[in-house]
């Protein structure tokens, strides 16, 4: 079947079978292999994307599912060569190691700030329970990502605007 | 200004950031085109008797190309079979078969391989194929397999795959002892799990054989390889791309991986495959799995007078690297305490489950564990505070180099000194006044401190192989430096970029680093053991070295003076003569003008400026450290939360203090899971119940606080770097730790001791029952 997906910011048609999963038809039909799959249990959170702005583990949903839906991957998130904040901090911090979970570990926290912008330690940690990683014993990841809310919150409450 | 010990931040950073690195399963080379997929049937039974393979319905399906069992790579004339792990030590009659054809022996193993156009028809195929089992009893527990009651290998009459005996001095080896006490402790069986499973493509070029995989140590797969096929190791060519972290899983060629070329050259087309996670669960080697019987015997004034331990390793199925851990084990047997008389005798044995392996400390944290319990419960014994029998027992400071009885040398060590920073970090009394607080006022969240000593051996045995470096200037002034050491995590690009910078004064954005191609790097070994920068990065160092002095030679030529005046300034990156630092040679000037072919004195001939070596150092070194975890203990529920652990880890001079910290939080997170949460588990028949990562209580950021870190170098003389190991301490000595302070948090209850994980069933039945 032909899906069709927005995918960082451009319109991409492709042919897959029904049963595609999203993460596949991102990796094997779009040939965006950021995305990593580490698990077939939906428990590590390195295939972790966002559809239409939510971090979505891209195992959970077909690609028939996705279509016409907006989709945004590790390899849109950078402005250009300007790294997103969130990318800048977890270099900063090392909070990336072999960098096999880090694609969706860094989806997931970009996702969390947009849900939480100022967030306690405790509250990062429970928000990243679903993104494994094997290396960092996660401490500079949340180090990473305290860092870049607390960058992101300063910036903007400086504009007055909300993340 | 040197850049040795600072914090500088990883160049490999922005392409994992930005997704554009590629794993084995990512990769589109040209070499790869119409590569076709393999997928392997496994079985689903632990111990079995194959009375027949059906695989015409799956050969006859949609895109499937061929099916191969058992009965084709026996009757193969181009295939040997798949060799033992160290010919000599283990018998041959161990070995594994490629493909399982008359019995399986762990669910997991493989029974045929499935090859097609696609990943998914591969798949969908290889549920056509049907495997008819006329079940056996399988053993399961090392203690049971250990009995020869029931046999993996009839015709090799035991279960035990090796077993050296050390000398065993029975009851006499505790004469004068006061107190003697004697437990058995589980180190459980673990699984490995770095997040990219384990992957690999294959082609034939040119009548090479060239590799892609996802490996901690490329030269040593090609080296095995080239054995396997008659190949000599110049027509194998072996990449290791991006690779998503091993732990010591992906330092072998396992049967399944080394069978792919011979399906790659029967079909004439590149194959690849990349296992699943259901699939590495039960595939990829397990870590740990010992049985520990620890004797210990002392006075009532807590001096140790012996100690025993007598390991049982549970090898798996197939004898592998798993058999030899317990020889580690051996050697740090002691830990850091000068007991008089220490036994350790050892012996690995074959069980119907996934084949052991290195994982993260391999045969250390097994010994730090037995010998730390065993000083709690010796403690416990003579009622004395558990840090103060360790204190008395402990190798002083001024005792190094120090012999032990199992015969390692230690190099160099202070582990007093790491006892009191980690204490003095933790506030240990102030915890000490807080657990007797919440005690006595009966709380229902009780507290648990635990204290571990460790000191491991990293790029161990001595007379290792050691690294090659080599580093070569090119005509612009840049740098290629050429490694055997081969990174998954581990930053190596920018360590030795620094090594390479502080000795050249050349910017490090102008110095290459390149690793994981056997092609572009000849020589090397890999990274594991936690080798690299003492070994990798002493080669890097020394080569670099060679290298200045080569290239002072050549300015001195274009300098018109004497070498012996001619000095490198590195803070400019120029050659000049001492007192006349006007007038300089840069970087570029001199890798234009290239060597000196011959004595000092003679006119330049062009040829690049370079040195290879292969660096060994004469000793193993033996990082140590001091552990703190306090945990609270719900008593209701038996939830134990891991509230504070504190370590002072000593990994010798430190040359990027933000990696170096990386790899000990890393460590400690598998520390802390060990000893609360993860353990591979099967049922008496050999089924695993841990085959998913929904299953296996793999660590998440949720349960763990963040690390509280204590600094302490205390230089190695072993290189020239001053370098320990640091990638496996925090995996050793927090694992006891976690688990005393638990059992320390139950003594109200009667606890001495429990096996881990701590569970909450396993601590609520422990404070129900005693």
């Amino acid at each position: 079947m032909q899906i069709t997906l927005r995918v960082n910011g451009v319109q991409r048609t492709a042919e897959a079978e029904p049963r595609t999963l999203l993460v596949y038809f991102l990796r094997e039909q779009l040939g965006l292999t950021g995305t990593n799959i580490g698990c077939d249990t939906s428990s590590c959170g390195a295939c972790t994307v966002h559809v239409d702005g939510e971090s979505v583990k891209s195992c959970t949903m077909l690609a028939a599912q996705a279509d016409g839906l907006s989709i945004t991957t590790i390899e849109g998130l950078a402005d250009g060569e300007q790294l997103h904040p969130m990318q800048r901090a977890f270099q900063e911090n090392h909070g990336l190691q072999c960098g096999y979970c880090t694609p969706g570990m860094v989806m997931a926290a970009v996702s969390l700030l947009d849900e939480n912008p100022t967030p306690t330690e405790q509250e990062v940690r429970l928000g990243l329970e679903g993104n494994l990683c094997r290396c960092t014993g996660y401490h500079n990841i949340v180090k990473a990502v305290l860092a870049c809310a607390a960058e992101q919150s300063g910036s903007t409450a400086g504009s007055g605007a909300s993340a | 200004m040197s850049v040795m010990g600072t914090r500088v931040q990883r160049r490999e950073d922005p392409a994992f950031l930005t997704g554009a690195n590629r794993y084995t399963a990512d990769l589109d080379e040209p070499l790869l085109a119409g590569a076709l997929h393999v997928h392997f049937v496994r079985s689903t039974i632990a111990h079995a008797r194959i009375t027949e393979v059906d695989v015409s319905e799956a050969a006859a399906a949609s895109g499937v190309v061929a099916v191969y069992t058992a009965a084709d790579t026996v009757a193969a004339d181009d295939l040997d079979p798949f060799p033992v792990a160290i010919p000599g030590m283990i018998p041959d009659a161990l070995a594994r078969p490629w493909i399982a054809g008359e019995v399986v022996r762990f669910v997991g193993e493989v029974v045929a391989a499935v090859v097609a156009e696609t990943r998914e028809a591969a798949q969908d195929a290889a549920e056509l194929v049907v495997v008819d089992y006329e079940p056996l009893e399988a053993v399961v527990d090392p203690v049971e397999a250990a009995r020869d009651e029931l046999l993996l290998f009839p015709d090799h009459g035991t279960n035990t795959a090796l077993e050296v005996p050390f000398g065993h001095s029975g009851d006499a080896l505790f004469e004068g002892c006061e107190v003697v006490v004697d437990r058995t402790v589980v180190n459980q069986r673990l699984a490995v799990c770095p997040l990219e499973p384990r992957a690999m493509a294959v082609t034939w070029h040119d009548g090479r054989l060239v590799v892609f995989m996802s490996t901690q140590a490329p030269h040593g797969v090609r080296n095995r390889l080239a054995g396997i096929y008659g190949l000599e190791p110049e027509q194998v060519r072996v990449v290791a791309p991006a690779v998503g972290g091993g732990f010591g899983a992906k330092i072998n060629v396992q049967a399944d991986e080394g069978l792919l070329p011979w399906i790659a050259r029967r079909l004439g087309r590149p194959v690849r495959w990349a296992e699943t996670r259901g699939e590495s669960m039960v595939s990829m080697p397990h870590g740990r799995g010992q049985v520990l019987r620890v004797e210990i015997g002392g006075g009532r004034d807590g001096t140790v007078g012996a100690y025993r331990l007598t390991v049982l390793q549970d090898a798996g199925a197939y004898p592998s690297m798993g058999a030899f851990l317990p020889f580690m084990t051996r050697t740090m047997a002691p830990g850091t305490y000068a007991f008089p008389k220490v036994e350790c005798n050892v012996k690995a044995v074959m069980t119907n489950t996934t084949p052991v392996e290195a994982y993260r400390g391999a045969g250390r944290p097994e010994a730090t564990a037995a010998v730390e319990r065993a000083l709690d419960l010796f403690a416990a014994e003579i009622g004395m505070d558990p840090v103060e029998v360790r204190r008395k027992n402990l190798i002083a400071a001024d005792a190094f180099p120090y012999t032990t009885p199992t015969g390692a040398v230690y190099d160099v060590g202070d582990y007093a000194g790491a006892l009191d920073a980690a204490l003095e970090a933790a506030g240990y009394d102030e915890l000490r006044a807080e657990q007797r607080a919440r005690r006595e006022a009966g709380e229902r969240l009780q507290l648990g401190i635990g204290v571990s000593l460790y000191v491991e051996i990293t790029a161990g045995p001595a007379g290792n192989q050691g690294e090659y470096a080599k580093v070569t200037l090119h005509r612009d002034g840049s740098v290629a430096v050429y490694t055997g050491s081969s990174a998954h995590g581990q930053g190596h690009a920018t360590s030795w970029a620094m090594l390479a910078h502080e000795l050249t004064g050349i910017p490090m954005e102008r110095i290459e680093v390149i690793a994981g191609d056997t092609d572009r790097v000849p020589e090397g070994h890999g990274t594991f053991g936690s080798r690299s920068l003492q070994l990798g990065g002493s080669a890097v160092w020394t080569a670099t070295e060679q290298v200045v002095e080569k290239a002072r030679q050549v300015a001195a030529e274009l300098l018109e003076a004497a070498p012996a005046d001619v000095v490198l300034d590195t803070d400019r990156a120029a050659f000049h003569v001492a007192g006349s630092p006007s007038v300089v040679k840069t970087w570029a000037e001199v890798g234009a003008a290239g060597d000196i072919a011959g004595p000092i004195g003679e006119a330049p001939t062009g040829q690049p400026i370079e040195a290879a070596l292969t660096f060994t150092a004469d000793n193993a070194t033996f990082p140590f450290g001091a552990h703190v975890a306090v945990v609270e203990v719900d008593t209701e529920t038996g939830r134990v939360e891991l509230r504070r652990i504190v370590t002072c880890d000593d990994a010798g001079r430190i040359l990027n203090p933000m990696i170096v910290e990386g790899q000990r939080h890393g460590g400690i997170a598998q520390g802390v899971a060990q000893a609360l949460y993860e353990e591979v588990r099967y049922d008496a028949d050999g089924n695993p119940l841990t085959a998913n990562l929904a299953d296996y209580a793999f660590v998440s950021a949720a349960e763990l606080p963040a690390f509280e870190l204590v600094p302490l170098e205390t230089p190695t003389p072993v290189n020239p770097l001053g370098a320990k190991g640091i990638g496996e301490s925090g995996a050793i000595g927090a694992t006891p730790a976690v688990q005393s302070a638990v059992v320390d948090a139950l003594a109200p209850h009667g606890v001495t001791h429990l096996d881990m994980p701590l569970t909450p069933e396993r601590v609520w039945r422990a404070m129900t029952t005693v």
